[in-house]
């Protein structure tokens, strides 16, 4: 992306006024693990999504917390401290 | 109806501040600027200027604070000299990358060590490549002008760069001197809002100073560099401006005596006024002589000064400081910026004037003659200098 | 309709993410963390003033940027003079009519190097020149983005980069300087510590200081799982580790007056933390033993200071 740009692309002063264009980044593509939720076993507390780094968990319509693959570095901490065991940290494939 | 007084430099440039209605204030106290800030936290303490007064514990504070504040639309002044423009060294290309147009005077200072509260023009050289427009003075007059007009050419919204006006140390900042006070309709009228289109705001959240990886540093750097250039437009529209409201012209190089001249001398700052004083003598005794002034330092005037300097045999350049291994800074610049013209005048430099060692009137004569002889025969000393021992 | 909030009991935690996803901080860090959780209680009407260090570096590269309130960044060690001329400016401005009245919390945020090596001497002007500004210290225990050289926050006994455990050192062998008790020194009239892990006490606490009349600090340890070598999911738990073993106490100092806001029966032994760190993996069981008599000696030091203040 920045290697598309020219010096006329650029703000005066280098200002960057689209509030928060770094959500177009993927960083999914980080992880080696990644979570998976059991359902069943999940109470919906939401500790993953509040102790989550780079804010990948995502409420969903049914009340779960669920990771967004394309953020998700897979640090594993929703897996450490869900009190249910609800979230398993497996492999990624190779792609 | 504006008024004719008796004013000290530097009150005159807290006059111009004052008169530009500034926001805020922050500085840190240095011989010999301190009769700026004095003033100025005086003004706000008496009300006679509605601003914040930052007494702030360093010069690298004093110029960061200013950024914090035009960086929400605040119009910014600070001043410094000699050491307290190198603390601050790192925080003036920050200004001038960021494009926040903090004004500064700076009251040139020689550099330790040895420690030297007096002046010369190291501190000023030392900044050259930084990004700011900057102006030299040469009396009390000119320090409230150019100060007035560095608000009106930084703030613009075509230009948004810092603007440094220097003073001499002491041989300007604490000479009195009669100084005309405009009106303050006329200021107004010179000078509009600073309007910042780029304000920190929760309402419309942007980022300043992002980080510039290499894939987009040198972009940066190039839009910098353009943008810099083309202040010179808005630079020259400030003075004819300046000039039709207060009726004093400004050039990006003052010429004096120039017309035919086959020997040119060329100053900076207010040791102008007494090379000025020789030339005139020489001129009564017929010699083809003249001088010329960088009164814009940067962006550099390639165009007005190539233009001055057409016609001349020799051009002799007067520093105020020592590019160690190189010689004097001006000096080195001036022959780089006639290297392609053809003719061109012979163009040798010497050096004086350093840490507050005085230049007189036959210190200039010795300029004058030492530099004609070279300019013919060559030199064969380290360092061409004038009144060092 | 997404919910504008997640509930916790009586807690509600806005779901907007102020620090937008898409960020570079390493996996599984800390000060990310902190500085999310740090984000949703400061809200919309903030103008951040940050120092460089990771979270200037994984926060901004142009053309993107994760901010979705202002912010700026000048450089390292000026971060609490460039707050101060918000603060001037923004006060100025409205003083003399040239903006709207209005409530914006002026905040600087900077990692332990750039708070309490190479930033004091602004930070303690910024104080003491008494600017209505909170500061966040994000301590990491060490300069992070650089390679996890020393800084005066790094413990004594820590490995780091430039005071490297070896034949002749333990690593650092200085100890944590009290930045808590320097800023409080200046009487400021909010100063409190933080940490992740306590997600509510964290909010909490940065929502007090962004609050408070005057200069506030909130002092957060932000567990670094790249320079602090441990296993990225245990970030959470190293916070909880910190303060269950008294290495560091979660307090606050409100007009001088002390304050535990976790003060466990029985302190954990200080090898339970120290364990999991890569850091810490040089140590010496006697070693381990006089850091826990400085855990110790600390920890009484501050529950004097509790103890001497009126309730
Ligand atoms: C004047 C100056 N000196 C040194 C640096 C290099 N530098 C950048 S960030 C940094 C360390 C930052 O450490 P800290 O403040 O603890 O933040 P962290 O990265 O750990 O979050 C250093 C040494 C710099 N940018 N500017
Ligand atoms: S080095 Fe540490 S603090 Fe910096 S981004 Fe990585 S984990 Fe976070
Ligand atoms: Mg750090």
């Amino acid at each position: 992306m920045a290697d598309e740009l020219t010096w006329k692309d650029l703000e005066v002063g280098n200002i960057i006024k689209e509030a928060g264009n770094a959500s177009f980044r993927e960083t999914g593509d980080w992880r080696t693990e990644k979570p998976i939720l059991d359902k069943e076993k999940c109470v919906k507390c939401a500790l993953c999504w509040i102790y989550c780094p780079d804010a990948a968990i995502k409420p969903s319509e049914e009340g779960y917390y669920e990771s967004d693959l394309y953020y998700c570095k897979g640090c594993g901490i929703c897996a450490s401290i869900c009190p249910e065991r609800a979230i398993t940290m497996i492999a990624e494939e190779e792609k | 109806m504006s008024q004719r007084v008796a004013l000290e430099a530097s009150h005159a440039v807290a006059e111009a501040v004052r008169m530009a209605d500034v926001d805020v204030i922050s500085a840190y106290p240095i011989t010999p600027q301190t009769h700026i800030p004095e003033r100025l936290a005086e003004m706000v303490a008496n009300g006679e200027l509605n601003a914040a007064y930052i007494p702030v514990e360093s010069e690298h504070s004093a110029l960061s604070t200013c950024l914090g504040a035009a960086a929400v639309g605040a119009r910014t002044f600070t001043a410094t000299a000699g050491q307290g423009l190198e603390l601050m060294h790192e925080v003036v290309y920050i200004a001038s990358s960021m494009r926040y147009p903090v004004v500064m005077a700076v009251c040139n200072r020689a550099l330790s060590a040895p420690l030297n509260v007096w002046g010369d023009h190291s501190d000023a050289m030392a900044v050259r490549d930084t990004g700011w427009i900057q102006v030299f003075c040469q009396n009390g007059q000119e320090a409230f002008d150019l100060t007035l007009w560095a608000f009106r050419v930084g703030e613009d919204p075509k230009v948004l760069f810092p603007v440094m006006v220097h003073l001499d140390g002491f041989t300007l900042s604490h000479v009195t001197e009669p100084v005309i006070l405009p009106e303050q309709s006329e200021v107004d009228r010179f000078l509009p809002r600073f309007q910042y289109p780029f304000a920190l705001d929760p309402d419309k959240p942007m980022t300043h100073g992002a980080f510039g990886p290499p894939d987009i540093y040198s972009e940066t750097k190039l839009a910098q560099e353009v943008a810099f250039r083309k202040s010179k437009k808005v630079i020259l529209q400030g003075w004819q401006e300046f000039g039709d409201i207060f009726h004093r012209y400004y050039h990006p190089v003052e010429e004096y005596k120039t017309e035919d001249a086959q020997t040119l001398l060329l100053t900076m700052g207010a040791f102008t006024e007494t090379a000025k004083i020789v030339i005139d003598e020489r001129r009564d005794k017929g010699e083809s002589i003249g001088l010329i002034s960088l009164r814009l330092w940067r962006p550099f005037p390639f165009e007005e000064f190539r233009q001055a300097v057409k016609g001349a045999k020799v051009l002799i350049v007067f520093d105020r400081c020592i590019s160690f291994g190189l010689g004097g800074p001006v000096f080195a610049e001036i022959r780089s910026a006639l290297y392609d013209e053809e003719p061109r005048p012979k163009v040798v430099g010497i050096i004086g004037g350093l840490g507050g060692r005085d230049m007189s009137e036959e210190d200039f004569d010795y300029v004058i003659n030492r530099g004609r002889e070279i300019a013919e025969k060559g030199s064969d000393r380290i360092l061409e200098t004038v009144n060092i021992r | 309709m997404k919910a504008q909030a997640v509930k916790f009991g009586e807690k509600l935690v806005p779901t907007k993410e102020f620090l937008a996803e898409g960020h570079s901080f390493c996996i599984g860090c800390g000060e990310a963390l902190a500085l999310r959780l740090a984000c949703k209680a400061l809200g919309k009407d903030v103008i951040i003033a940050n120092a460089t260090g990771c979270i200037e570096i994984c926060t901004s590269p142009l053309p993107f940027t994760s901010w979705r309130v202002p912010w700026i960044h000048t450089l390292f060690e000026n971060t609490a003079a460039v707050i101060s001329g918000v603060e001037a400016g923004l006060k100025t401005l409205t003083k003399k009519n040239k903006r709207p009245v209005r409530d914006i919390k002026c905040v600087a945020i900077a990692g332990d190097g750039g708070t309490s090596d190479i930033g004091i001497q602004a930070l303690s002007g910024a104080f003491e020149r008494n600017h209505e500004f909170l500061y966040i210290c994000f301590d990491n225990e060490a300069y992070m983005n650089t390679g996890v050289q020393r800084s005066s926050a790094t413990p004594y006994g820590a490995s780091t980069t430039t005071a490297p455990a070896g034949k002749f050192s333990i690593g650092q062998i200085t100890r944590k300087k009290n930045m808590v008790a320097i800023a409080a020194a200046h009487d400021i009239p909010y100063v409190a510590t933080a940490c992740p892990s306590y997600r509510f006490d964290l909010m909490k606490k940065v929502r007090k200081g962004a609050e408070v009349k005057g200069p506030a600090y909130v002092h957060i340890l932000s567990p670094c799982p790249t320079g602090w070598r441990y296993s990225t999911e245990l970030t959470v738990k190293i916070g909880q580790l910190a303060v269950q073993t008294g290495i560091f106490p979660l307090y606050e100092i409100e007009n001088g007056r002390y304050r535990l806001n976790a003060d466990p029966p029985k302190l954990k032994p200080i090898e339970e933390y120290l364990k999991l760190q890569g850091r810490y993996r040089h140590l010496t069981g006697e070693q381990i033993e006089r850091i826990q008599e400085m855990v110790n000696e600390d920890y009484a030091k501050l529950k004097k200071k509790v103890a001497a203040s009126p309730m």
